[in-house]
């Protein structure tokens, strides 16, 4: 009976170390193609309680987006925790540089966008650097409307989740 | 003989003739007639090469004309000559009984490895001749022969240079919307000959054709789509080059009207502003330095004096025109709603824009001191017009509804003759 349990435990840290492992290398894929899919980054979270200092560590327990209102660049409270989150943890783990990602949502012009959201992600890019972070450890990226991050379905909530800064680990 | 269609302001179209003439096409809003024109096949004389030549020249001519709105083709199964008839002799009173006011009829042969092409235009009220033209092509040129013949016809009646044998440069889209595939793309303006230009591996964006259509400026992001950067490809080579690696977003390009420059706008530090690009030498020169603001989406008027654009320095994003040489730029929108992407036409007269307030995006005209605005077009997602080389017709994004693709869309200036534009799959942004 003993000896069972401790199988059992053994068994649950290898599978738990196996699901953690391919963990960053998921989400650094998925960050490669300009974007995180929310989905995907839920279900790598999910399985594993992901190692500091990892990709999945920064996008579970830190926060990896700023959110706006429309048609605005200005920072929510939320958000500005978020960034203060994401400059403490850029301070721990000196060793990464960061790309952060503007997105807009689609109810708008392809050009003005590609403005919008080079503004946003600046917005979130100053936080960081008021914060302490060196400004050339963070690069920054406008896709304006055209690499949504969720499917836009006419609900807010789509909109929403696609006027965002993604703060990605290079 | 027929002269010159001249447009006023409120959308009215007259045909202004000279005293022999008793021909009259007027255009108010929602009625227009077209120009009854009869286009005798093509004769290949007997040739069945030339035959068939012959029989897709007639059919490029007939769909020109009756795609641009303002020919009403007169039905063939009455014809009472043949081309080669009306080559020799039209029997004008027979034509007349048919309501054909425009006459057309055309030889085909061979010179050399060559085909000869002759083609004449004629008015049947006033009995005359209004064109004769004789062209020689590649056998396989035949296309375009068709389309410099319905040219010629369009100028003699409308008076505009017609805009049938040019090229639409615009950006094809596929895929779902999370998964979208964007390259560049060359057509006819009537959809044939269409040719991919980029591979689609990197998202390509708001191209332009340059002034003599030789080369396309775009933004281009690059390897794994992490590095934007305006590219320049040329038609002639194939090839495309980078226009030099700087700091910030550099986009929404547009060339100086003799091609020497690019007007354009990078965005920087949360601030995007205007600037020129000398295409020798690289250098930027900046034209507007707006604290805060976002300034996007410049162009040039048709003589190079005044530049058109899009800021949100007053909170959202409004029409601006400003000097070439200085000064701040005035305001020139003032409806309700956004404005975005404005062009100015090659005539001068009119800038066209996008306009998008509560749910709707509009395409609309208005004069470059701001007066007369009026909407063209109307749906769930609409934007990036481009004037036709002759400023008779728009060409935009059209996404009528949510559900819809979005694909592109033309329209005349006073509203009339909307149609969709053959394209292969999903597209935005063309340029012609």
């Amino acid at each position: 009976m003993r000896l069972q349990i401790t199988g059992l435990l053994a068994a649950a840290s290898l599978l738990s170390l196996s699901a953690c492992g391919p963990c960053p290398e998921d989400c650094v894929n998925v960050a490669g193609q300009g974007g995180l899919i929310p989905s995907d980054v839920a279900a790598a979270a999910a399985e594993s309680p992901c190692v500091a200092g990892s990709q999945a560590d920064f996008v579970q327990n830190v926060g990896d987006r700023v959110f706006f209102d429309f048609d605005r660049p200005t920072l929510r409270p939320e958000g500005i925790d978020t960034l203060q989150r994401q400059a403490a943890w850029l301070q721990t783990y000196t060793n990464y540089a960061v790309t952060i990602n503007g997105h807009c949502d689609k109810r708008g012009t392809v050009e003005y966008n590609l403005a919008l959201g080079e503004r946003r992600a600046t917005k979130a890019k100053d936080q960081l650097v008021a914060a302490g972070i060196n400004p050339a450890r963070i690069k920054i990226v406008s896709y304006g409307k055209n690499r949504p991050i969720v499917e836009q379905d006419g609900s807010e909530w789509a909109y929403q989740q696609n006027r965002v800064a993604i703060t990605v680990l290079d | 003989m027929i002269k010159n269609l001249l447009f006023t302001f409120l959308t009215v179209l007259g045909l202004t003739l000279n005293a022999h003439a008793n021909l009259q096409i007027n255009v108010t809003e929602g009625t227009f007639k077209p120009v009854p024109i009869a286009i005798t096949p093509f004769d290949g004389g007997g040739d069945p090469q030339l035959a068939q030549a012959a029989q897709e020249i007639t059919q490029v001519i007939t769909n020109d004309l009756q795609s641009c709105g303002l020919f009403k083709i007169v039905d063939p199964a009455a014809y009472i000559q043949s081309a080669k008839d009306v080559m020799a002799q039209p029997r004008f009173a027979d034509w007349k009984i048919l309501h054909a006011e425009a006459l057309v009829g055309g030889l085909l042969r061979r010179q050399g490895g060559n085909l000869q092409i002759d083609f004449r235009l004629f008015d049947v009220f006033t009995e005359t001749q209004l064109a004769g033209l004789s062209l020689g092509s590649e056998p396989t040129n035949w296309r375009r022969v068709g389309h410099k013949i319905a040219d010629e016809i369009y100028e003699k009646i409308t008076g505009d240079k017609g805009c049938f044998d040019t090229r639409v440069v615009y950006i094809a889209e596929s895929g779902s919307e999370m998964n979208r595939k964007y390259r560049l793309a060359i057509m006819d303006q009537d959809g044939a000959n269409h040719q991919f230009l980029s591979s689609g591996n990197s998202m390509v964006l708001t191209p332009r054709l340059s002034p003599c259509r030789t080369k396309i400026a775009y933004l281009d992001f690059g390897k794994n789509n992490k590095q934007p950067n305006l590219q320049l490809f040329d038609l002639q080579t194939g090839q495309s080059s980078s226009l030099g690696a700087i700091q910030g977003l550099k986009m929404t390009p547009r060339f100086s009207n003799d091609g020497s420059h690019l007007i354009l706008s990078i965005a920087d530090k949360g601030v995007t502003s205007l600037y020129t690009m000398d295409l020798g030498s690289k250098n930027l020169q900046r034209l507007t330095t707006s604290a805060g603001a976002i300034d996007v989406s410049p162009c040039y008027s048709h003589d190079g004096t005044k530049i058109v654009y899009s800021s949100d320095r007053g909170g959202k994003p409004q029409l601006y025109v400003k000097d070439v040489n200085g000064g701040e730029g005035e305001r020139i929108s003032f409806s309700q709603g956004l404005y975005h992407n404005p062009v100015w036409s090659p005539r001068g007269d009119l800038i066209a824009f996008t306009r998008q307030n509560g749910g709707t995006f509009y395409i609309g005209v208005m004069r470059p001191d701001g007066s007369g605005e009026r909407m063209l077009d109307s749906g769930y997602l609409l934007e990036g017009p481009t004037w036709s080389p002759n400023g008779r017709e728009i060409m935009y994004t059209y996404q009528p509804h949510s559900k819809s693709k979005s694909i592109l869309a033309s329209v005349d200036i006073v509203g009339f003759n909307k149609r969709n534009v053959n394209i292969p799959g999903e597209g935005s942004y063309p340029t012609w």
